[in-house]
């Protein structure tokens, strides 16, 4: 069972993405979405040796729509440097955000939320893995950014993920 | 009966939009800016098929979002990986 | 009802029309290259989130339901940290963006410009 569903959550999402391109309910379109809900996960299962360790689905739900509120805000914001902010008065910065986290999906889940949300995109990680860069487009106060970064995103992830 | 009209406005800033990403790509400083304007630029079309497709009452230009999201994003991606790497496929 | 239902859609397209706007607007007012990558991965996924929510509210209202929205809106949401992530990484190697990175405190260098790069 395990080998021939190398990612359980990987074969669902396939199926209901399967789903919403098809854009119909059909047996058809289901016994489609199966086969390649199973063989996809086979075939790149090299790439993506460990299962992520999800301790609490839901809390991922409810993480979700906070990033999506997030994500509206963050665009008012935005839109507010780009329109009123003089040029010279705008103040990026750099700011290295040192992870707790150690899981590779749970670090990519952090690095997507930090580009999608404030003022704020994740340029690249250490090659160790242990710190994120992010550049921030405003930041008058690098460490107040980092620090919500960390407890507003980093502390729901680590509860989410085990 | 507002919406039709709320519809050409939305039709007007995504052309304008695009017009000011045309002159980016032309006047950009660097390729790295290119590539951004380019994929700026297919976030823009998607925008303008969808909001056609609400005009036009049908689903069918959704198909056609569907297949360009897929490829802008394949495209930005390519791009930067042949500027960071010096091949695609390796 | 269905007035209301009107200006709601209106509102939520006008605001998203003028969202893509400002994105492409920042991208040429912005002095910096990296300034630069900020303002379009957010603003101009407003816009097109404005859209497709519009199209699926109204392909409800004319009775039908379509998922393709929403299998839209997921990719956008989930491949333009991506792009972004990977044209910020394309910035730092060819020395465009500001040049003066921070340390990352841990000894190793950042991934880009690590002397044997992992696979980006």
């Amino acid at each position: 069972m395990r080998r021939l569903f190398p990612h359980p959550y990987l074969t669902l999402t396939l199926t209901g993405m399967w789903f919403l391109l098809v854009n119909e309910w059909k047996l058809g379109s289901l016994v489609m979405a199966l086969i390649l809900g199973t063989i996809l996960p086979l075939v790149t299962s090299a790439w993506w040796p460990d299962r992520p360790r999800i301790r609490r689905p839901l809390a991922l739900a409810a993480y979700a729509a906070l990033v999506l509120w997030d994500v509206i805000l963050a665009n008012f914001q935005v839109a507010r440097i780009v329109l009123f902010l003089p040029r010279d008065r705008i103040r990026s910065a750099w700011i290295p955000v040192p992870l707790a986290l150690t899981q590779p999906e749970a670090i990519s889940l952090l690095a997507g939320t930090i580009t999608m949300t404030p003022g704020t995109l994740t340029a690249d990680l250490s090659a160790d893995g242990r710190v994120l860069l992010v550049h921030a487009l405003h930041a008058p106060d690098p460490d107040a950014v980092r620090d919500e970064i960390k407890s507003r995103y980093e502390a729901r992830l680590q509860r989410i993920f085990a | 009966m507002i919406l039709p009209h709320a519809l050409t406005l939305f039709l007007a800033c995504i052309a304008l939009s695009l017009v000011l990403n045309l002159w980016r790509l032309l006047t950009a400083p660097t390729l790295t800016d290119r590539i951004l304007t380019l994929d700026t630029m297919a976030v823009n079309a998607i925008a303008l098929v969808v909001a056609w497709g609400i005009r036009a009452g049908t689903g069918l230009y959704l198909e056609i979002a569907v297949l360009f999201s897929l490829t802008g994003f394949v495209g930005t991606v390519a791009y930067c990986k042949y500027l960071l790497r010096g091949s695609i496929i390796e | 009802m269905t007035l209301l239902l009107d200006l709601a859609l209106s509102a939520v397209l006008v605001g998203g029309g003028l969202f893509a706007l400002i994105g492409s607007y920042g991208l040429l007012r912005l002095p910096r290259p990296m300034q630069r990558l900020h303002a379009p991965t957010k603003a101009t996924t407003i816009g097109v989130g404005a859209a497709l929510l519009v199209s699926a509210l109204d392909m409800l209202g004319a009775g039908s339901i379509s998922w393709q929205e929403l299998l839209i809106t997921l990719f956008l949401l989930l491949t333009a940290p991506v792009s972004a992530l990977f044209l910020a990484k394309t910035l730092i190697l060819r020395g465009e963006a500001d040049p003066n990175l921070p340390a990352t405190g841990t000894g190793a260098d950042w991934a880009t410009l690590a002397p044997e790069r992992a696979d980006p």
